[in-house]
């Protein structure tokens, strides 16, 4: 664990983007703390540019509310909506590839047909439909992106499970009777975990697109502010008042720039091919 | 003797000939937006804006009004009334012809009106206060009332009253008849072509009865779903007339600022929309008057106004639109005023339950009409959650009286028996209707006033009526009352003469003409 660490704060893209990550967190958990009003509330005139006044900073939209306030609690459904609907998919994705790369055969086959079956659709659109069966709120589209998300994790998995499952120390493990649950669970899944990880971070970002680009087109959860529904709201007045679709879509890059990042970095750091000291 | 009141070709040149101070050139084509697309342009069996905006000039009715409301000839060249004020005898101009060349009889008026009693609901209770129609000969129609009905002349504009050709719609079943989607009618322009998401197209009736009229060769209504783009293709030339709420309110003063760029705000007198928020009384919280109260002083309405609506229109005060006959304002005012709807809301127990809010899904403006007014309830401690859709879901679930609180706006046909009656008294409660009392208000005394207005003789009397039963209406609060909208047109300046009525852009390109 040192270890990793230690060649991740090596890689000068994994700090930059871990850096970027722990502000983005600790906005979302303590901005709130310093801007109890809520986002939705009016408190200045309309197209009010920013750095005009101190108290709205960034400026106010088309009906007065804080710009800034704005993109503080957007932070908080942005990192949300991204870390569950990633971890959701991780938990229907691992165990699927997993078990199609263990047991291979027929089992292999069904799952993978199924999995498939999603890849097939692209995925955004996928992700719109069921956002507008289900109605827009953050469950519906927590629930959508994950749905949308999990099949690479499935094909990935799969792919590591196939190649660890022929190793001999897997085999030993056969050999000596354990059961299939603990084989995978305790031998092989370790071993897969790596580009699993590298993988979500990236999914966290593409969650995070996935999620403005809905709110954008209007499927966001009307209750709650986001990025991508400020971005949406602004994108008529552009002309007039930039700043509203500028703050939210440069928060929007830096966030997902900044998963990017560190997904760049735990690559460097989990990768065994790349060439390490001290190995 | 019956006293004849007859209004000829004379007083609609009358009316006309002072904004012709240039002569009228023929030809051109003109490019207008049409914003939503229209569900269909059937408009015996359809009554959503844009379709009486596109179909308005396709179709015709037997009058048309003016900005002042009174009556001009159309496919009726000329009306009397008789003395006791129960029969209305009609005129129909001659050599009027559909657009596939067959003759305009008495017939076709005869079978609209039998038509227009199952297709279209305002029509049918428009007309409950007829006892029979009668075509004595080819070209007069005679309507025989139960009782007098002061509002009568005014229930015959092309959107109240489309006259359908009656060969190519008797014996069918109207709902599924082909020409639904290409509709024939009598007026200035013909349709040609519907690209479904891209525009319709509409072409000049070369054998329009109006001599000379009309003057365009051809109108695209073009389909635009995005403000921001509707406003660019103004400003490019792709279009020349933006009607009323086709683009973001805050694009108003700077798209009239443009070079060659006309805005008025005229042409809605007819319909003088009015916007409201349906609020369910029959559960929850709202069943409550006072919580409707508190609703009413909780929204900052003039902030809707000046931001929203960029200063257009006017803060509503009941249930008539001021430019409505028998408006008063002499009734309980709403000023904005959080702490007394709070102490409003104490005082009816409310404890936070959950109420939801269904903004209209018309585009920008609605949608931040919502968040604001959700603003406002949540700040005087309403618990309020959005809850998004579109036009046809939302217009679902308010007729199924499956929501608390919903936006809604409503024409109100220059009379309250015509316009404003109807979203109140309890025989207009039906479920899975739209446009009626879907709030579920019912109090006899308001029915009582109601049925006594439309009938009641002379106009002191009904006055009388009509202003106690607003100041009841204002008192119980069965909706709430946001604005009278108002709707700018901007059109190049070469475009001449598009709004000469009431009814504006909706009858308007008979007399259009484009000064090249």
């Amino acid at each position: 664990m040192k270890q990793f660490w230690k060649s991740i704060l090596k890689s000068p893209s994994g700090v930059i983007g871990l850096v970027i990550l722990l502000l983005a967190i600790s906005v979302a958990v303590f901005g709130p703390m310093l801007f109890p009003n809520s986002p939705w509330r009016m408190v200045q005139r309309p197209f009010l540019p920013p750095f005009t006044l101190s108290t709205v900073p960034l400026g106010t939209d088309a009906l007065g509310r804080d710009v800034f306030a704005g993109m503080i609690f957007g932070a908080r459904v942005s990192l949300l909506v991204g870390l569950v609907s990633t971890l959701v998919a991780l938990v229907v994705g691992v165990p699927i590839g997993a078990m199609a790369g263990y047991f291979g055969g027929k089992v292999d086959d069904a799952l993978m047909r199924f999995t498939e079956f999603f890849q097939t659709i692209p995925s955004f659109a996928l992700a719109i439909v069921l956002v507008a069966i289900l109605q827009p709120s953050i469950y519906s589209i927590v629930a959508s992106i994950a749905l949308v998300s999990w099949p690479p994790v499935a094909r990935l998995v799969r792919g590591e499970v196939l190649s660890l499952r022929t190793r001999e120390y897997v085999q030993a493990a056969v050999v000596t009777g354990q059961s299939n649950s603990w084989i995978i669970l305790r031998e092989i899944l370790p071993n897969a975990l790596s580009p699993v990880i590298v993988l979500a971070s990236l999914m966290v970002a593409t969650a995070i697109l996935l999620e403005s680009s809905l709110s954008f087109l209007g499927l966001g959860d009307p209750n709650l502010i986001s990025w991508g529904y400020m971005v949406g709201a602004g994108r008529t007045v552009i002309r007039q008042a930039w700043w509203i679709t500028v703050f939210p879509g440069v928060a929007i890059l830096i966030s997902v720039l900044g998963l990017n990042l560190i997904g760049e970095g735990l690559n460097d750091a989990l990768n065994p091919r790349l060439s390490r000291e001290g190995r | 003797m019956p006293k004849r009141v007859l209004l000829g070709l004379l007083l609609a040149c009358g009316l006309t000939a002072p904004t012709l101070a240039q002569e009228p050139k023929a030809g051109g084509v003109i490019n207008a937006v049409i914003q939503p697309e229209p569900p269909g342009l059937m408009l015996a069996m359809i009554q959503n804006g844009p379709t009486q905006m596109v179909s308005g000039n396709i179709f015709e009715g037997l009058l048309r009004y003016s900005p002042k409301l009174e009556p001009q000839p159309e496919l009726a060249e000329s009306w009397s009334v008789s003395e006791d004020a129960k029969t209305y005898t009609f005129k129909l101009k001659k050599g009027v012809t559909w657009h596939d060349g067959k003759p305009f009889t008495a017939a076709d008026v005869l079978f609209s009106m039998e038509m227009l009693k199952q297709t279209h609901a305002r029509a049918r209770t428009n007309l409950a206060q007829v006892d029979r129609v009668e075509a004595p000969d080819d070209y007069t129609v005679v309507f025989t009332l139960k009782q007098p009905f002061g509002p009568f002349l005014g229930i015959f504009e092309v959107g109240s009253m489309p006259i359908v050709p009656k060969h190519l719609y008797e014996g069918t079943d109207f709902k599924t008849n082909a020409y639904n989607n290409a509709p024939v009618g009598t007026g200035p322009f013909m349709f040609k072509e519907w690209q479904k998401g891209s525009f319709i197209r509409l072409v000049k009736n070369p054998n329009y009865h109006e001599k000379g009229k009309p003057y365009l060769d051809e109108i695209y209504w073009q389909i635009i779903p995005d403000a921001a783009a509707r406003s660019v293709a103004f400003e490019t030339g792709k279009v020349d007339v933006l009607p009323g709420g086709s683009v973001e309110n805050f694009d108003v003063p700077r798209l009239s600022k443009l070079k060659d760029t006309c805005v008025t705000g005229a042409g809605w007198e007819f319909f003088s929309p009015l916007a409201w928020l349906w609020l369910n009384n029959r559960q929850g919280p709202l069943a409550d008057k006072r919580v409707r109260q508190a609703i009413m002083y909780a929204i900052d309405r003039d902030f809707a106004k000046d931001v929203i609506w960029n200063g257009l229109g006017k803060v509503a005060t009941g249930p008539s639109a001021s430019t409505i006959k028998y408006y008063t304002d002499d009734v309980k005012k709403y000023p904005y005023d959080p702490a007394k709807a709070k102490a409003l809301l104490k005082e009816a127990g409310y404890k936070g339950e959950k109420i939801r809010l269904m903004p209209l899904a018309y585009g920008e403006t609605w949608q931040r009409w919502g968040e604001a007014v959700k603003q406002n309830l949540q700040d005087v401690g309403m618990n309020i959650e959005t809850i998004a859709t579109d036009v046809a879901g939302g217009n679902q679930k308010i007729g199924d009286w499956d929501y608390d609180i919903a936006f809604t706006y409503l024409y109100q046909y220059g009379d309250p028996a015509l316009g404003v009656g109807r979203n109140y008294i309890s025989s207009n409660i039906a479920k899975g209707q739209v446009f009626n009392n879907v709030e579920g208000y019912s109090n006899p005394e308001i029915d009582k006033l109601f049925a006594e207005g439309a009938v009641a003789t002379p106009d002191s009397k009904r006055k009388e009526i009509y202003e106690k039963a607003q100041k009841i209406l204002v008192e119980d609060v069965p909706v709430a009352w946001m604005l009278e909208l108002q709707f700018p047109t901007i059109t190049r300046c070469k475009v001449k003469n598009l709004i000469t009525t009431g009814i504006g852009v909706n009858d308007g390109f008979k007399d259009a003409w484009l000064d090249k």
